[in-house]
């Protein structure tokens, strides 16, 4: 195909996107969500797209941003994991190592002016040191606690810094992990009520099948909102 | 104002394309205009692409992005074939698709659905929008989104919005598991011609292709065997026919 110059390689814009991924630390490893959508601009076009991603024997991936790019990010990895297992010598990439690998390829793109278009969410366990650290497509990378991408930053981590202490049991990781989902589904438009969750543990990942959360509308404001302002739309 | 006709406009193919899989292979469906800005320049167009015996892709978007691809894809699968003594699968096919429009993301203005039947995983729909992303689905609608649009187009060539985005609804409600493959290549067709109705892109018959493990079978239906919608009228020869008797004179 046309043989492109230096000037003319670039991505310049996202087609089908992956919204919010948040993540946290817990007593037993990295617990991990994100909804199945995949929007094409403003229109919510696919429903059951896979975010969350095992990496390895240690890591779990999560990914927001241009899908098709995610879908290259898992190609390298896989190459990755690969090349690891042929050594053969009882070794194996631990999340920081793959933390190192996708912060590099992030910024190498970024400084020739054509990004991977996504934010990346890193988290595993290995030799019972738990890792969770983030990669943004510019390359700007960072470890926490607890971390998120897109509107998950504004709207999932006040609670996660308001709520989260360490050696959460996995039933209070769920549980709080689904608070901010449900707040992501009130309030991001690009949210789909069809969420995964994943965790990971020293004995391994488990990707959960995707299920929906229910949602509360009962307020009685809600029913009646312009009671008491006369005049008020 | 007056629409000046710019007749060097690229031809792009507005397009309402389907790929459904039903209970034993796959039917893919298509409208039949591409236009050049406002005018259709083929009224009849074959959107619906044969790769190999086996998988078939519908175009949508640019009328020469997607041949060309279709045209690569044709050719890397012949050799592929050759190769492995074999059909290709349509996975694979699929496969070749995304690496075009991936790695020429910046120049391609096409959307695809990949559909076809093998002996491994039977029919398989594969959807390749903008972007070169790919998705497995039970059913895929076609292309071209007008906010998607905004941010690939400079120019002004662009149709914004195409008969797919009317059919989310409708496939949301009408889409069953397991169908068998006359209600599948009713639903295609009534999907398309539901498309045409309201999309100005789209336009002109209605073409299916069924692939299963017995063949391909290609059918078409002209605009007068589809059923009327909303507001749309029994197509007449003339007035006249209509009229009758011609009202008598009254002095």
């Amino acid at each position: 195909m046309g043989d492109p110059s230096a000037e003319t390689q670039r991505t310049l814009y996202p087609y089908v996107t992956g919204s919010s991924v948040v993540a946290l630390k817990y007593k037993d490893g990295i617990l991990m969500a994100a909804d199945t959508g995949g929007s094409y601009g403003s229109t919510l076009r696919y429903k059951s797209i896979e975010r969350l991603k095992p990496i390895g024997k240690h890591s779990l991936l999560g990914a927001s941003g241009e899908i098709s790019d995610f879908q290259e990010i898992l190609r390298y990895l896989d190459e990755l994991i690969l090349y690891d297992n042929m050594w053969d010598d009882g070794n194996s990439l631990g999340p920081k190592e793959v933390h190192n690998y996708l912060t590099r390829i992030m910024y190498n793109r970024r400084n020739k002016f054509n990004p991977l278009w996504n934010s990346l969410i890193l988290g595993g366990v290995k030799k019972g040191q738990k890792y969770l650290g983030m990669v943004s497509m510019i390359g700007v990378n960072f470890e926490d606690n607890h971390v998120a991408t897109g509107l998950g930053n504004h709207l999932a981590r006040p609670i996660l810094r308001d709520e989260w202490h360490e050696n959460l049991t996995f039933e209070e990781g769920v549980q709080l992990l689904e608070k901010c989902m449900r707040v992501l589904l009130y309030r991001d438009r690009s949210a789909v009520n069809k969420i995964q969750i994943s965790k990971i543990t020293e004995e391994g990942a488990t990707v959960f099948p995707p299920f929906s959360l229910k949602t509360y509308w009962e307020f009685s404001a809600f029913k009646n909102p312009t009671v008491g302002a006369e005049g008020s739309w | 104002m007056d629409q000046k006709m710019d007749f060097n406009a690229p031809h792009s193919m507005g397009t309402t394309i389907i790929g459904v899989t039903y209970n034993g292979g796959v039917v893919l469906g298509a409208d039949s205009r591409t236009s050049t800005g406002v005018y259709v320049a083929n009224r009849a167009s074959d959107k619906i692409t044969q790769l190999t015996d086996n998988v078939y892709v519908c175009r949508s978007g640019s009328a020469a992005d997607s041949q060309v691809v279709s045209d690569y894809v044709r050719y890397f699968l012949h050799q592929h074939t050759i190769q492995l003594g074999q059909p290709a699968t349509v996975k694979v096919a699929a496969n070749l698709v995304r690496l075009l429009s991936y790695n020429n993301k910046n120049f391609l203005e096409t959307g695809l659905i990949v559909g076809g039947w093998d002996k491994y995983e039977g029919g398989q729909i594969y959807g390749v929008p903008l972007g070169g992303t790919i998705v497995q689905q039970p059913f895929a609608i076609g292309e071209m989104e007008d906010e998607i649009l905004k941010n690939h187009c400079s120019i002004e060539h662009c149709f914004p919005g195409s008969g797919s985005s009317y059919l989310y609804g409708f496939f949301d409600q009408a889409w069953k598991e397991g169908m068998t493959k006359d209600e599948a290549e009713d639903l295609v067709k009534k999907a398309v011609s539901l498309a045409i109705a309201r999309d100005g892109a789209s336009g002109g018959v209605v073409r299916t292709v069924i692939i299963n493990s017995e063949g391909v079978t290609r059918n078409f239906y002209p605009g007068d065997q589809l059923p009327l919608w909303h507001e749309e009228l029994e197509p007449q020869n003339s007035l006249l026919d209509i009229l009758g008797a011609p009202e008598p004179m009254n002095i």
